[in-house]
Formats: C-alpha cells, sequence, structure tokens
C-alpha cells in the first residue's frame, strides 16, 4: 500500500524529544555518490529534510575562466558524467552562439544523433539505479548491457567510452567512420528489445510500483515555482521541452518524429514512466536521423579562424597550418564580441543552460552553468516531508541527481 | 517582447537600461537603483507580463572587465513558459557591501541559487530565509568566484593531516 | 571425496602461505565512489566485466565489512575527513586503490577545492591510471593487489607495521613558497558537523 502523505508537523514540534536527527550521507549506498541529508525523524517518518551539499565541489566554473573554449569540453564532459556528450553539445551551443557560428548540417545530425543516445544511457542508468535501490538487481543488469553498447558508439566515434571530448568549436574532433553508423542501426534494431525487457520487469512490479506511485509528489504550480525541468517538470504536468520550443542542432528537422511525454501525477512512478517512454522517442529520433546523416564537412569552413582543421589540411596546406597555428597560441585564438550571451539545450535531466560572459579574449571570462541536479535537488525536501525514511532512496533515485553536476 | 519593456518603462521609468545580444534581451538596473527597485521588476514581471519560470541565476564578477562600471552583476534569467519568451534581468552591486533583495519570495527556486552566488561572490541577498554558505566548508573565508580568488587558492586544499600506514 | 586416494593425507606449509590464499581470493570492496570512476566501478561489477570472476563482487557499503577500499572519484576538501574517517573504521588488513587520474592525482582538476591526490592524506597501494580507467584497468588493479598480498602478505599483518613512514609525494603545503603558503584558517575535520562554528 502506498502511504499517506502524512501531514507536516508545525515548527513548534521540531524541538520536541520524540524527533531525532538521522545523518545521511555524504557516503551511503543510497545515495550514490556524495550527497548529504540531515534528517529528522518521528519514528520512521521523514519530518524535515536538510540536505548538504558540496562534497564533490571541483571549481569547474573556475577552471572555466582559465581554459580556452576546446580545452573546457574536457571540464564540461564531467558535470553530468553519465550524458556527457549532451554537456558537450550545450556548452559548445552556447559558444557558437556566442562566436555567431553555424555549424555544418552534417555536424547537426552527428551532434543530435550521439546526445540522443547520451539521453537514453541517462535515462537507463537512472532507471537502473532506482530499481536498484529499491531491491530490483536485475533491472539494473539489464540497463548496463545496453549502456556497454552505447559506450561501444561513444568509443568507436571518439575512442573514449566515458569520456568522449569529441565536440569541437565548430564542428566535431574528427568525422564519424561508417563503422560508427553501423553501431548505432546495430543499437536501433536491438534496443526496443531491451526496452521491453526493462519495461516487463519493472512496470508492473508490484514492488516497484508500491514502493514510487504517491511517493515524492511535485505538483506542476511547485514544479513551476522551484524551477523545475526535464523529466521532473514534465511528470508534474509541465510540457516544456527546449527541442521542441526553442528548437536547435538538427531537431527543426526531426519535429514530426518525436512527441514530448508528459505526465499529470508528479510522483516517483510517474518520473520513472516519462524516463522510460523518453527513451523509446529519442530512439525514434535517432532512427530518423541515422538514415538521413547529410553528406558533406563535419567542420566550418577554413579560414574563419573559429575550427581546427583536420590534420591533413594541418600538414599539407598552409591556410591550414597558419590556422591550427592561430588556434593553439594562447594569445591569438578567438576574437569573440566582448558580451555575454545564455544559451540551453535539452540535456537528459532538464534544461541545461551555459551563461558565457566574454571579455573579448579567447576564455570566458565567466562561464556560469545551469544545472539541473541543482535544482531538483532544492526541491528534494518538499517531496520527502511526510514520508517514511525507506521512501528517501526513491525520491532520490527518481531525480536522478548526479553529484558532479550537482556540486560542480 | 517590446510590450513587456514598455510595460516596465511605464511602471519604472529611468530605473533601468535595455541591451541585446544573439536571440538575448537585458535589463540592466544599476547598483544605485538595484535594492530599492529590483525586487518590484520581478515581480511585475512575474505577475504582470507571465514571466513564471526562474530558469536561472548567475552571479558575474566585473573586476578588471574592460569599460565595467560597476563590480558585481547577479544575472536572472526568467522564461515565459506560456509563449518561450525569455528575458534576463540585470542587478548590479558594489562593494564594500553588495546586496540586493531576494527573489525567494517570488520563486521558491531562488534559493539555493541565491546561495551559491553568495557562497561564491559574497553577495548578500536581503530577505533570504537561510543564507549560508552551499557549496564550500562553512569555515572558509573566501568567495572563490571572485576574480582576485586565484584558481589553485591560498593552500587550504592542503589543510589535512597525513595518515601513514602503520598508525591506521 | 574423490581426491582421497590421489592426495596425501596432510599438507606442509606456512601459515602466511593459507592466510594469503584465503585474502586474495575474498578481497571484499568498499566502494567509495565520488564521480565519474564510481560508474565505472558499477560496470566493472556488472554483466559484462563481471569482477566476480576475481573473487570481489561483495561490495559492501559499510566499512567494518570490507578490507579494500576503492576512492573513485576526485575528493575534495569537505570530503576529505570523510574518506579518512572511513579509511581508519575498516578492519586490518586492509588495502587502498587509487581509481583514476582524480584520485591518484587531481587530475584535470588543479583547482581550489580539489585535493591533489589522495595519496597526501591516506595510504594507497595501487594507482589505477584513466579519466576514468577502463573495467579492464580496475580488474588489473585488483589482481594487482592480490599479487601484492601473495608476495608480501603476512598472517597477522606484519608488513603494515614496516610501512611507518609517510609514503605519498611530499606535502603540497611544503611545496609552496613561504609567501604562498597562506593557508586560510579554518579546521575543516568538522566538515560533517551540525552545528558548526560561524564564519
Amino acid at each position: 500500500m502506498p502511504v499517506e502523505a502524512l501531514p507536516r508537523l508545525d515548527d513548534a514540534a521540531a524541538g520536541q524529544e520524540f524527533l531525532y536527527t538521522l545523518n545521511f550521507g555524504p557516503q551511503h549506498p543510497a545515495t550514490h555518490t556524495t550527497l548529504r541529508l540531515i534528517l529528522t525523524l518521528d519514528g520512521e517518518t521523514v519530518v524535515k529534510a536538510v540536505p548538504d551539499i558540496g562534497y564533490l565541489h571541483s571549481g569547474f566554473e573556475k577552471l572555466g575562466e582559465d581554459l580556452d573554449f576546446n580545452q573546457y569540453v574536457t571540464i564540461v564532459d564531467r558535470m553530468n558524467y553519465i550524458s556527457p556528450f549532451a554537456n558537450e553539445v550545450s556548452w559548445h551551443h552556447t559558444v557558437e552562439k556566442l562566436l555567431g557560428i553555424e555549424v555544418t548540417p552534417r555536424c547537426k545530425y552527428i551532434r543530435t544523433i550521439l546526445a540522443e543516445l547520451a539521453r537514453i544511457n541517462d535515462h537507463l542508468l537512472c532507471v537502473g539505479a532506482a530499481a536498484l535501490d529499491l531491491g530490483a538487481l536485475t533491472a539494473f543488469l539489464y540497463a548496463f548491457n545496453e549502456k556497454e553498447k552505447i559506450y561501444n558508439v561513444f568509443e568507436a566515434a571518439s575512442g573514449q567510452r566515458f569520456h568522449p571530448s569529441y565536440s569541437r568549436v565548430g564542428g566535431l574532433m574528427n568525422d564519424i567512420t561508417d563503422a560508427v553508423v553501423d553501431l548505432i542501426r546495430d543499437f536501433v534494431k536491438t534496443f526496443p528489445k531491451a526496452l521491453a525487457d526493462l519495461t516487463r520487469l519493472l512496470n508492473r512490479n508490484r514492488i516497484f510500483v508500491d514502493r514510487t506511485t504517491g511517493i515524492g509528489h511535485l505538483s506542476k504550480a511547485d514544479a513551476i515555482n522551484t524551477s523545475c525541468s526535464g523529466p521532473v517538470a514534465r511528470a508534474s504536468g509541465v510540457a516544456r521541452d527546449l527541442r521542441k520550443d526553442e528548437p536547435y542542432l538538427a531537431y527543426p528537422d526531426l519535429q514530426s518524429t518525436f512527441k514530448v511525454v508528459c505526465s499529470t501525477d508528479g510522483d516517483c512512478y510517474a518520473r520513472y514512466l516519462v524516463r522510460m517512454e523518453e527513451m523509446a522517442e529519442a530512439l525514434n529520433i535517432i532512427k530518423a536521423a541515422v538514415e538521413n546523416i547529410p553528406a558533406g564537412p563535419v567542420n566550418v569552413a577554413l579560414n574563419d579562424k573559429v575550427t581546427i582543421p583536420d590534420k591533413t589540411a594541418t600538414y599539407r596546406s598552409i591556410e591550414g597550418l597558419i590556422q591550427h597555428f592561430e588556434l593553439f597560441m594562447w594569445n591569438r585564438q578567438w576574437d569573440p564580441p566582448a558580451d555575454e550571451v545564455y544559451g540551453a539545450t535539452e540535456a537528459a535531466n532538464g534544461e541545461l543552460g551555459f551563461y558565457v560572459v566574454s571579455d573579448g579574449g579567447p576564455r570566458a571570462f565567466r562561464a556560469r552553468t545551469r544545472p539541473p541536479s541543482f535544482i531538483h535537488f532544492a526541491v528534494f525536501p518538499r517531496m520527502i516531508e511526510g514520508h517514511q525514511i525507506s521512501d528517501v532512496p526513491a525520491v532520490l533515485g527518481s531525480l536522478n541527481i548526479i553529484a558532479a553536476e550537482l556540486d560542480r | 517582447m517590446p510590450a513587456t519593456l514598455a510595460t516596465l518603462d511605464a511602471k519604472f521609468p529611468g530605473a533601468f537600461a535595455t541591451s541585446a545580444f544573439r536571440d538575448n534581451t537585458r535589463v540592466e538596473v544599476a547598483a544605485d537603483k538595484a535594492p530599492a527597485v529590483l525586487f518590484d521588476l520581478l515581480k511585475c514581471l512575474k505577475d504582470d507580463r507571465g514571466f513564471d519560470f526562474l530558469a536561472d541565476i548567475a552571479g558575474i564578477d566585473y573586476l578588471n572587465y574592460p569599460n565595467a562600471t560597476d563590480r558585481y552583476g547577479v544575472v536572472y534569467a526568467l522564461t515565459n513558459l506560456a509563449t518561450g519568451e525569455r528575458l534576463f534581468v540585470k542587478a548590479f552591486a558594489n562593494d564594500p557591501d553588495p546586496a540586493l533583495p531576494s527573489a525567494v519570495p517570488l520563486w521558491a527556486g531562488a534559493d539555493w541559487m541565491e546561495r551559491e552566488v553568495y557562497d561564491m561572490f559574497g553577495v548578500v541577498f536581503d530577505g533570504h530565509p537561510d543564507l549560508r554558505r552551499i557549496l564550500m566548508p562553512a569555515e572558509f573565508t573566501a568567495h572563490p568566484l571572485r576574480k582576485d580568488y586565484p584558481l589553485r587558492g591560498l593552500g587550504e586544499r592542503h589543510n589535512f593531516p597525513t595518515i601513514t600506514r602503520a598508525e591506521s | 571425496m574423490a581426491l582421497t586416494g590421489l592426495m596425501p593425507d596432510f599438507l606442509v606449509t606456512k601459515l602466511d602461505y593459507v592466510a594469503n590464499l584465503v585474502r586474495k581470493h575474498s578481497l571484499w570492496p568498499m566502494p567509495f565512489a565520488t564521480a565519474c570512476c564510481g560508474i565505472e566501478l558499477m560496470a566493472t561489477a556488472s554483466s559484462r566485466y563481471d569482477i566476480a570472476r576475481f573473487g570481489s563482487e561483495a561490495m559492501r557499503f559499510s566499512p567494518r565489512q570490507c578490507d579494500l577500499m576503492i576512492v573513485a572519484g576526485r575528493v575534495v576538501m569537505k570530503m576529505v575527513p570523510v574518506m579518512q574517517r572511513v579509511w581508519l573504521q575498516m578492519p586490518e588488513p586492509k588495502w587502498c586503490i587509487s581509481m583514476g587520474a582524480c584520485a591518484s592525482s587531481g587530475g584535470v582538476f588543479d583547482a581550489y577545492a580539489t585535493v591533489q591526490g589522495i595519496d597526501r592524506f591516506l595510504p594507497v597501494d595501487v594507482y589505477v591510471p584513466g579519466c576514468p580507467p577502463r573495467p579492464e584497468q580496475l580488474i588489473r588493479a585488483v589482481l594487482d593487489i592480490q599479487e601484492k598480498v601473495t608476495k608480501t602478505g603476512t598472517i597477522d599483518a606484519r608488513e603494515f607495521a614496516a610501512r611507518s613512514g609517510y609514503e605519498g609525494p611530499t606535502a603540497l603545503a611544503q611545496e609552496l613558497a613561504p609567501e604562498e603558503a597562506i593557508v586560510a584558517p579554518g579546521d575543516f575535520r568538522t566538515a560533517t558537523r551540525l552545528r558548526v562554528p560561524l564564519n
């Protein structure tokens, strides 16, 4: 039976003797990484939850002021480390907006496909880990099998299976080969079966359903008021998806291939269902895009001094050599306008935005991230209050808090 | 967007400047006006113009920025969920006591974002219910994203005892 | 037993050997997973790589039940006291793997908050390079620990007593020039207390 949400105790009860404080984290299996909660309990009911974060704060934004636009990709990768490529897309989307670059159609399609793969990767881990926390180990192993296939794609494309660092200003590190396209086609063929397996394991699993239905409810008004985005907001009925509302990359061409998945329940089970359906929609996007990758160059043309030329151009032509030199000398590089710009894309967790301030130099003067995990974790106390302590892992699992993105 | 700016102009004449770059429209409130005007301006945008979604609050330290007059900038990225419009409200603050009114009464989501700006830049938000450090330890004394704080810190990261194998 | 006719009735061996044999095939890791490497640690434990083949699949999140700490991911100022406490709570004999570039050296995060290598504050037995390391590399590290146990292990853990010196690189505080060594006031060992002194 789902536990009815108890009314909140008023502040007067907070000092009562029957309440006790439980420290949860920062090293705890259900938090997966380094979250910390200070729970005030009345028996097993959570009266008050105070998150304490910063146990993984490593100065990402300060590094963004020290590294140039291409170097910072390696740091951006490590923000939401389950869908690294989605972060790269967002960062370079903003930088290209600042520099005023329009990337080539081929690059748009490749970035779109890989970003959608990253989204599937993220949702798989979220669903798998949420199931693991609620005692369903099999779903976790099934999810990881599929994740390995996605890692194979990224490894074939970029050489690194986990953090591809594949995007560059004005294009990509290199073009993809036919082998990558074949891997993606294989994945498109085999993934529906795996997704169906996951669905059958969890959707009507009595324990899973009972432990997630009615738990961690977030109303639509609250979701808007607390700045939620992505699957968390969509599960509460906010039909906002930047892929539809502010189409970027190849999404304008692919509008007919996907729908925005929404629910009105706003509980953990709704968030789980939204993620499962989003995987199916992401697969539809990949399916349509992978057969329509335009031919042509993957980087914008030379002589605009924004994109790193490929090795052939560097070694065989004077223009390539000069451009390569220009882009790697610390005092030359890019020449952006001294202005500031906000760019956002729809990452797996929600609206991932960057606010880049430029002083005209090749480095950002300020590289502010809008991290969805940070904003969703701030909502956690109002979701858990009144529920039982055993619901904490269920709610945490449904929010998909990534500590590196939370703390940066 | 012009209608929004016209509304603001009618309500707060002379209190702000506007600028635009790419698809971003910005409303800039100067440091001397911000404490008095900012909250009402945000409230007007939220209630009258439908900017109901606070996407982000970004702090910026303009120390040594070319042609900058004020030191700290705080950017409120607002979104109108009905129309999808975005508007960026930028308020300035200055040393020695940078302070701005808190937006928490308007958006609950501003809570942690303002705490982060306070932690990283030392900008105080008057009226915030719980303004503590959020990312750095409570004992930390500096504000790390200020431009006069070095990238590699002042040695705080080495400030721990070492455990050897024999004694553990 | 089927082997009764083939094997002698008794074996002569060293107690150290028996202890090492048992220990090395049942290393129970304590996954101190903080960041990206933690996901690769999960990948190592799941079906494709399956660390169970090497006897280390029993991940226990209570330090009291573990003898191998895998520090996976960067460790920052607020986390160091937690890490040291978890290490001190583990029973002897115990070993430590520093997984990934961040745990071993700070990696790409040469910024104010990140510790530049956990070995400055903890004794580390095996370092795994990579950002993050592939699961095969982590399995290799477990094999290296097993080899280390075989070669140096003793039944009463005498080999640890010999490691009384500081094993890591020189503490960074000593590398700084005097004018740089302004260590901010404040004791970050209180990072997990509920009521901390206000600054």
